[in-house]
């Protein structure tokens, strides 16, 4: 019961924000909203014994992202008043086009028989992730880190100024 | 009642498709990534809850959720300095506005 009234309380609190978020005029606005789904996803981590990656959940997205989100829109400041357009001319289409996704993808996922398995996770999370990294998965470990190197020299060589 | 897989692909599903919508119809370039990241979330609830509910003993899910989130930082930081070109050159981060290939 108590598990229940966690869940619809952290539902509530990813998806009255991120209608803020895909709505708001003002775009700072949507910028904060990001924050509250995030902490509900963090919520939701933490209902589903994964500690781990809610703590970096917290610390990647609803530290670092949002404020290099609101970074760019304080150093862009030309598209970010509450009296410019915000939203583009295919709002119905658009809006068609998600709900239409959300009635299919729910139709498909009330049918089909998800092959539940009862068991309890790892008594320590973190080291378990730990060790999966630097055995199974180290190729992934590898490139991922590859990846955010590439990525820190790219930002920086793109966002520079021309000489 | 107890919370099951369906509730939690229910919500993943609400929000993926919040995040479509925010994609298909904002005009600011830093707004559609707002979306992407919503799209990602989504995504990242689906494989932690896969991972609790059909293979409980296992980290796979966790595994793929923290590439997933490495992988959207960097994104977020390339597409957001992509904008600050963009609106260094151009003068706009609309996207129907930025309509050249070559400045």
């Amino acid at each position: 019961m108590g598990e229940l009234a966690a869940f619809i309380v952290l539902s509530l609190v990813i998806l009255i924000p991120a209608v803020i978020v895909v709505t708001s005029r003002n775009i700072v606005r949507s910028a904060l909203s990001l924050v509250p789904t995030f902490l509900g996803v963090t919520g939701f981590y933490i209902m589903l014994q994964a500690e781990f990656v809610a703590g970096i959940q917290v610390l990647i997205y609803a530290g670092a992202i949002t404020v290099l989100i609101l970074f760019v829109i304080m150093l862009t400041e030309g598209g970010s008043g509450v009296d410019v357009r915000q939203m583009n001319e295919q709002v119905p289409l658009g809006a068609t086009a998600a709900l239409w996704l959300a009635f299919l993808i729910l139709v498909v996922l009330f049918r089909t028989q998800w092959p539940a398995a009862s068991g309890q996770p790892p008594a320590y999370n973190a080291a378990t992730i730990g060790s999966a990294f630097l055995s199974s998965y180290v190729l992934i470990f590898e490139v991922t880190s590859l990846v955010l190197l590439l990525s820190l020299i790219g930002a920086i060589v793109i966002a520079r100024r021309e000489e | 009642m107890t919370v099951g897989l369906t509730h939690y692909l229910v919500v993943s599903t609400l929000l993926f498709c919040l995040g479509l919508y925010g994609v298909l119809t904002r005009r600011n370039a830093v707004a559609i990534l707002m979306g992407i990241e919503l799209m990602l979330n989504a995504g990242n609830i689906n494989l932690v809850a896969f991972n609790r509910y059909v293979a409980p003993g296992a980290v796979n899910g966790h595994v793929f959720a923290l590439v997933v989130i490495t992988l959207a930082a960097c994104e977020a930081a390339v597409g957001l300095a992509l904008v600050m070109a963009a609106y260094r050159s151009l003068e706009t981060v609309h996207v129907d506005e930025i309509n050249v290939m070559k400045w």
